[in-house]
């Protein structure tokens, strides 16, 4: 034991002596994982992240000079492991971390409180806990583009208006498919009180962790007889429900997935069983935007790409990793513009950036991503910025995406995060910022 | 030569029977214990602390509550992450909906609802034995996590499920750097492992064990078989708890039932496994394989990374870990199927002879 502990000491000490390195550099944590059942959605955002930093590093030299780097950590989607990652990132030199995607609702959770004392901003992109979207009673997190409550009003706003309106979805029923984890569980509020609000009948079946059998969830679907089901999976999950409902003769093009159930890696498997199936998302797939170009020309034609799998490449995954990029770098950007040109911020001035944000369509045609994401505008009361959602269908070999950009219910989501908010700065005692004083 | 218990005579049995009769392990224990409580909070920084020592304490309590129950008693469990989920929900609980309850009061009720749940879970076993048990304690692990998801009380109806942990404050001083953490951890972690020491050596631990070697004769020479069972459940369920508590309290903070899955289950009883069944220092050194082997193979990877100038694919390395971890684990029930506990007792005896070999 007394040489374990002293052997740790020296460890430490190493750990310490090895973190000393260039002063004009800019360190973003690579808190992913590339192995267990979760692993393609890992490895492709967290690809398409690092692919995105290493492009601005090739064509521009970095942030006005300042290089990007970034330390890769195997989360392994698990709580215990994602704290212990942050936790062994977040001194890095010469800044610290200065912003976290944590990739796992469990592990935002798990930060909120953690980063917010080290003063290190959280990005949720498109996960994490929607009620954050309040920006007064949780300053440094971020769950950008677009939350879970959001989406979820805009899922039923796409199947009325497939019925021919928001009327007809009284007497209908509709079943939640969902992984039995906070992550899944996340829509159930907002999804029952719009049931209420439109007259349909809503079933919520739980598949437990990882969701690689679900034979009885779907007889019970068989008996139910849904108008439409609702499939909010995450990585294996997905191609199993879509093989079991082709089992039970369930039509896929009733189902809806939530973005983390429509990627390649979600129906590839499925094979011919995925064929119709829906899905919303944040991003879209392919390689045509000029963004998606710069990376091909200056990190891929180089031999430095993260996905070892070329035909990944433009991918969902990889595509929404390559819009984390951006976000990340876009927000780097305007905090260097207020705090220094050409200098390292910290977690804190990131902060301010990431809030500040606004990317808006002539930003987006500026960067090459016109269409690979919606626009996005910040502010202090508003940490979600966009809300935007478009759907995509598989048609057998690739994602078409057959919605525009679609409006969620801003006022039923906006009132029940600000009530979940409060709740929590009831029972965690913190007094809401004004916004108004801060200057936005 | 320097261990060696020549000329330590004892006279009283006051001194024959104390935990540590030679004096060098009491040295030993005594230089540990400061190292634990004086050295390391000030030369530890923030990530040992927080992310590698705490959970290393947290997960060896745990331990030792499975060791209690499996090592000693000889009940095998596959429940402990459920008890484990019981103690950090009560305990949250406890926090939420009695006024000025004092963290480490609400500790223990965590610790004894735990404790409860494990007695009505433990009550199969005094019809069945070895792994037709651990069945009947895995229905305890699915049904805890059931209901914890299912039932909106536990976790004060958060639609998520996730609990987050209040501010711990004792006697008016928070609780909140790691360092703080580390040592209340750690402080109530020595604590219950001295507990569980005497206890082994009291009657009651003996009639544990007696039990574990062979119920039958246990019975016959007069140990209650219910009282007995149930007593080794509801203690090792109350260690649990606690252990269950300090992991949502002082570690990750915020906690959602999947926290304590059924691998979670696994991982505690690989550690008395490996460590060693029916030890307590083996529940500290499995604790100690499990929790920081992982990390420090994905540490040594770096290192090696950048002393040998390579750059090797990260999900090479990754799979690489679990395949070097489960490698090992193999080779250590191969060459010492009684634990790292057992290769410490090799060692000390081999130590009171050295140099001599006879």
């Amino acid at each position: 034991m007394k040489r374990n502990l002293a052997a740790a000491a020296a460890a430490a000490l190493f750990l310490f002596a090895g973190t000393v390195s260039a002063q004009n550099e800019q360190f973003v944590p690579a808190n992913f994982y590339w192995v267990g059942p979760y692993a393609p959605g890992g490895s492709g955002f967290g690809g398409g992240m690092i692919d995105y930093f290493q492009m601005i590093n090739e064509r521009d030299g970095g942030v006005n000079g300042v290089k990007l780097t970034w330390e890769k950590c195997e989360t392994e989607y698990n709580n215990a492991r994602g704290v212990e990652c942050y936790e062994r990132t977040k001194k890095h030199a010469p800044t610290g971390a200065t912003v976290i995607h944590p990739l796992s609702t469990g592990i935002t959770y798990s930060l909120i409180e953690k980063a917010t004392a080290d003063r290190i901003p959280i990005i949720s992109m498109g996960y994490g806990r929607t009620s954050a979207a309040d920006g007064r009673v949780f300053p440094y997190v971020f769950p950008l583009i677009t939350t879970y409550w959001s989406q979820a009003t805009v899922m039923v706003k796409y199947m009325g208006e497939k019925m021919g309106g928001m009327d007809k979805w009284k007497g209908k029923k509709l079943v939640l498919v969902y992984h039995d984890s906070a992550y899944g569980k996340e829509p159930i509020p907002v999804l029952t009180d719009m049931a209420k609000q439109y007259g349909y009948e809503l079933t919520t079946i739980a598949v437990p962790h990882p969701g690689n059998e679900q034979q009885a969830q779907w007889l019970q679907i068989r008996q139910i007889k849904p108008d439409w089901v609702i499939l909010w999976g995450w990585g294996v999950m997905n191609p199993t429900a879509l093989k079991a409902a082709a089992k039970i003769g369930y039509p896929r093009e009733k189902m809806i997935g939530v973005w983390w159930s429509g990627a390649e890696e979600d129906v590839l498997p499925a094979g011919s069983a995925a064929k119709g199936f829906v899905s919303a998302g944040f991003n879209a797939p392919g390689t045509e935007f000029p963004v998606m170009k710069d990376v091909l020309k200056y990190v891929y034609a180089k031999g430095k790409g993260e996905l070892e799998d070329k035909a990944r490449i433009g991918s969902i995954y990889h595509t929404r990793g390559v819009v984390a990029g951006i976000v990340t770098v876009e927000a780097i950007r305007l905090a260097q513009a207020k705090f220094g040109k050409g200098k390292p911020i910290t977690g804190e001035q990131m902060r301010w950036g990431i809030e500040n944000l606004n990317i808006d369509d002539k930003r987006l045609k500026e960067l090459g991503a016109a269409g690979l994401m919606p626009p996005l505008k910040v502010s202090c009361l508003d940490h979600e910025g966009s809300g935007l959602v478009k759907f995509q269908q598989w048609d057998g070999a690739k994602w078409k995406v057959v919605s525009d950009w679609m409006q969620p219910d801003r006022k039923l989501v906006r009132d029940k995060v600000e009530a979940d908010a409060a709740q929590y700065a009831k029972e965690k005692n913190i007094s809401p910022r004004d916004c108004g004083k801060d200057g936005m | 030569m320097l261990y060696r218990e020549t000329g330590q005579f004892k006279s009283t049995y006051a001194a024959d029977q104390q935990i540590f009769p030679i004096l060098q392990d009491r040295i030993a224990i005594i230089v540990l214990l400061a190292v634990a409580f004086i050295v390391v909070p000030l030369i530890g920084d923030q990530y040992w602390l927080s992310a590698i020592l705490t959970p290393f304490l947290v997960l060896a309590l745990a331990a030792l509550g499975l060791n209690i129950l499996t090592g000693y008693a000889g009940q095998l469990s596959l429940g402990t992450a459920a008890f484990m989920a019981v103690g950090a929900f009560m305990t949250y609980n406890a926090m939420l909906r009695i006024p000025h309850m004092p963290v480490l009061g609400a500790f223990i009720v965590g610790g004894l609802c735990a404790a409860a749940v494990g007695v009505v879970f433990g009550l199969p076993s005094l019809r069945i034995k070895g792994l037709y048990l651990a069945v009947a304690t895995l229905a305890c692990q699915f049904f805890v996590l059931w209901a914890i998801n299912r039932v909106g009380w536990f976790s004060n109806h958060s639609s998520s499920g996730v609990i987050t942990a209040q501010r711990v404050e004792i006697l008016g001083y928070p609780i909140e750097h790691s360092r703080d953490k580390y040592l209340l951890t750690l402080l109530i972690v020595s604590l219950m492992a001295l507990a569980a020491k005497n206890l082994m050596r009291s009657e009651t631990g003996r009639a544990f064990m007696a039990i574990r070697d062979m119920d039958v004769a246990a019975s016959v020479i007069g140990i209650p078989m219910m009282k007995t069972k149930l007593l080794a459940f509801a203690i090792s369920s109350f260690y649990c708890g606690v252990a269950g508590a300090l992991y949502a309290y002082c570690y990750l903070g915020t906690v959602e039932p999947e926290a304590f899955t059924l691998d979670l289950s696994f991982r505690v009883l690989f550690m008395i496994i490996i460590g060693g069944v029916g030890s307590i220092l083996g529940s500290f050194l499995g604790a100690a394989f499990i929790t920081l082997f992982p990390t420090f193979l994905n540490l040594a990877s770096k290192w090696l990374e950048s002393a040998l100038g390579i750059e090797m694919s990260h999900a090479v390395v990754s799979n690489a870990e679990a395949m070097i971890f489960g490698g090992l684990i193999i080779f250590f029930l191969i060459v010492e199927p009684n634990g790292l506990a057992r290769l410490w007792q090799i060692a000390k005896e081999k130590l009171r002879l050295w140099p001599f070999p006879h």
